[in-house]
Formats: C-alpha cells, structure tokens, sequence
C-alpha cells in the first residue's frame, strides 16, 4: 500500500513532466513558426551566407561558429543531405560565436567571403579544427598555415578581417541569437522550426518533414 | 488502534509529505533546467545538491517502516539548502550587492528567468521549499523525541 502510493506520485509526477515538456515544445514549435512568418528577418538577414538554391522552399537556419567541434562535425552531413535533395533545401549560415575569442575566427571567415572564396574557407577552417581550435585553445597562427589551402590571399585578410561591417554583422546576429533563444551551437531552425532534440536523426527528420510538406508527391 | 500506531502514521504522513514536497521541487528543478532551458547557476546548484538527494533520503526513511533517524540526516541538508536559498533570495533582490557574489562567469546569480505572478522567483521557490522542509522535520524531530 505504501510502496504503491510513493509509486503513484513518481509516476504522477514523470507523467506531469513529459506532458510538460510536450507541451511546452509544441508552444515554442508555433511560436517560433509564427516568428519565422511574421519577422523571416530574424532568421535570414540580407548578409547571410546562403547555400543551395533561390527557389527552395525548405531553408535550414544554422546558428554556427567555425571553432565549435560539432559545427564541424555536422556541416558533412547537413551537405549530404542537400545533395540528396537537389535544389529543395537551402542553407543559410548565422554565426554564434559563443565563446571568447570565437568571433575573431568568424571575422576571418567574413573577410574570405569578400575574396568570394567563404565556402572553400569555411571547409578548410572545419577540416583543420583540430590544428587551430583544438579544445578551444585557439592557436590563429596555425590557421594562417593551413588557409592559403582555400585559395585566398592570407594578407588581404588580415587586413579586411578589422572592417567595422563584419563587427556589424556578428553584432546582428548575435542580436537575433538572443532573440531566438539560441544557447548552444550549432543551432538549427528548419522553416522556423527549432531542432527540439539535437541529434543527427532528429536533424534529418526534422529536414524531412519539412520536405514532406513543401514537396509533396 | 492504539494510541502510538496513530502517532507513528501520522509521522509516517508527516514524512511522505517531506518527501512528496523534494520530488516535486526536484521535477520542477529539472523541468526548467532541462526542458525550458534555464541555466542554473552556481547557487542553484549548491541548493539542488541539498535537494536532489533529499528523495532518497525520505524514500529510505519512509520503508519499509517510519524511521526517525531519518530527521538526523535530512535536517542539516535541508537547513544548507535554505540558507543557500536565502543568501540567492536576498542577492537576487538587490539586498546583498551583486559585486560580492561568488558567480562572476557562466550565469549570473541574479539573471531573471522566471517570476510567477510577477514576484516570486525561482531563489524565492527554492527558499519556500526549504523552509517548508525544516518545518516539518522540526515538527517530526518534537514528536519523535517525546
């Protein structure tokens, strides 16, 4: 008798929980689905670097940073699964450099971009994460060995990476990142919907559903 | 039913209460963590450490048969747990200056993430809880040493 009641409250209590939580993801899914309608802003600013192509209907927002493992660890994959899907899937890329020093990196990236070599260097930067970011000791003078790898002129960055409109950008989009709620990267919004559970079978299935519903037939 | 079976239900139903109040503290606790997302801070965490062991400790005390040593254990984690609680209360309200508080890095003690009609807030809770607790453990520790 005493064992079940003490039982009846966990299960109560797990159950009040689950449904909570339900609940709750359900509110912020519509939420945030009804911010991605009403203010798309938020989500893809005119100076976001975009993948993929102009008539796709599925956008992946990816709050990132180049020094954060799984950032890395994710880009292959988000990849394959554009390839899989030619020409319904865009990628939009918005920086979250959460950690100290991480948005010098991000300006680096800004300033390949105006060598229009921003995806070649943003492969680069992943693939060589360990040398140049390994547990979060950022050692730049190691990524300036490994850069010249993406075809840009290392110098011309140097230079560029100080221009006050790529400070503007970070500036943004860290904005929106707290606007957004993002706490942890990378940071994936599917049409708005936030990825509830990371993983990369909840990514794809999340990715899907969308496709599901853009691309029906 | 003699006299002494009443008395020892009674501290039975005193203690499953302490028990029912740290569980859902601890569910609440972990549903703002884990499910809204709310970053505990450094004081929230010496206040769950207080907390969450707590529900073992009743559990135990509770099967198969009302044990009183069980107030000598609670009590002092309960009593840690709410001074916890007061010294985040008195910071999170501006009483204590925030320049002396030990969490400089990661979340700020005084962050507000939650404050139900408006004024009571998650240190507020976890005082409430505490000093709920000590309470009936007093009121036990009376009965029992009787």
């Amino acid at each position: 008798m005493k064992y079940a009641l003490l039982g009846s409250v966990c299960l109560t209590l797990v159950l009040a929980f689950v449904f909570g939580s339900n609940y709750y993801k359900e509110q912020q899914s519509k939420k945030y689905g009804f911010m991605a309608e009403e203010n798309a802003e938020l989500f893809v600013r005119d100076h976001s670097a975009t993948l993929g192509s102009e008539d796709a209907k599925v956008y992946i927002v990816e709050f990132m940073d180049p020094a954060c493992e799984t950032c890395a660890a994710f880009a292959p994959f988000v990849k394959q699964i554009m390839a899989a899907n030619p020409g319904k899937i865009k990628l939009v890329i918005r920086y979250a450099p959460f950690h100290d020093g991480a948005d010098n990196f991000v300006k680096i990236l800004e300033a390949a971009r105006m060598q229009g070599k921003y995806w070649e260097t943003l492969d680069v930067m992943f693939k060589s994460q360990n040398v140049w970011a390994s547990h979060h000791n950022y050692q730049p003078e190691r990524l300036w060995e490994v850069l010249p790898r993406a075809g840009v002129d290392i110098e011309q960055i140097k230079k560029d990476m100080h221009d006050p409109a790529i400070a503007k950008i970070i500036e943004q989009d860290m904005a929106d990142v707290k606007a957004l709620n993002v706490q942890k990267t990378p940071g994936y919004f599917v049409n708005g919907k936030p990825l509830q559970v990371f993983g990369y079978r909840q990514l794809q299935q999340l990715i899907q559903s969308e496709l599901d519903a853009k691309y029906p037939n | 039913m003699s006299q002494s079976d009443q008395a020892t239900k009674t501290n039975w139903n005193l203690l499953f209460l302490c028990w029912i109040l740290v569980s859902v503290s601890t569910t609440i606790s972990i549903f703002f963590s884990s499910v809204l997302e709310y970053e505990p801070c450094v004081l929230c965490w010496y206040q769950r450490i207080c907390l969450f062991p707590l529900i073992l400790i009743f559990a135990a005390g509770l099967f198969p048969a009302f044990d009183k040593s069980v107030i000598k254990f609670a009590l002092p984690l309960s009593i840690a747990g709410g001074l916890t609680a007061l010294y985040h209360s008195l910071l999170y309200a501006g009483f204590i200056p925030e320049n002396i508080q030990p969490c400089s890095t990661g979340v700020s003690c005084t962050e507000k993430y939650f404050e139900l009609f408006g004024f009571v807030s998650i240190p507020m809770l976890s005082f409430l809880a505490f000093s709920t607790l000590i309470t009936l453990l007093i009121i036990l520790k009376r009965r029992t040493s009787r």
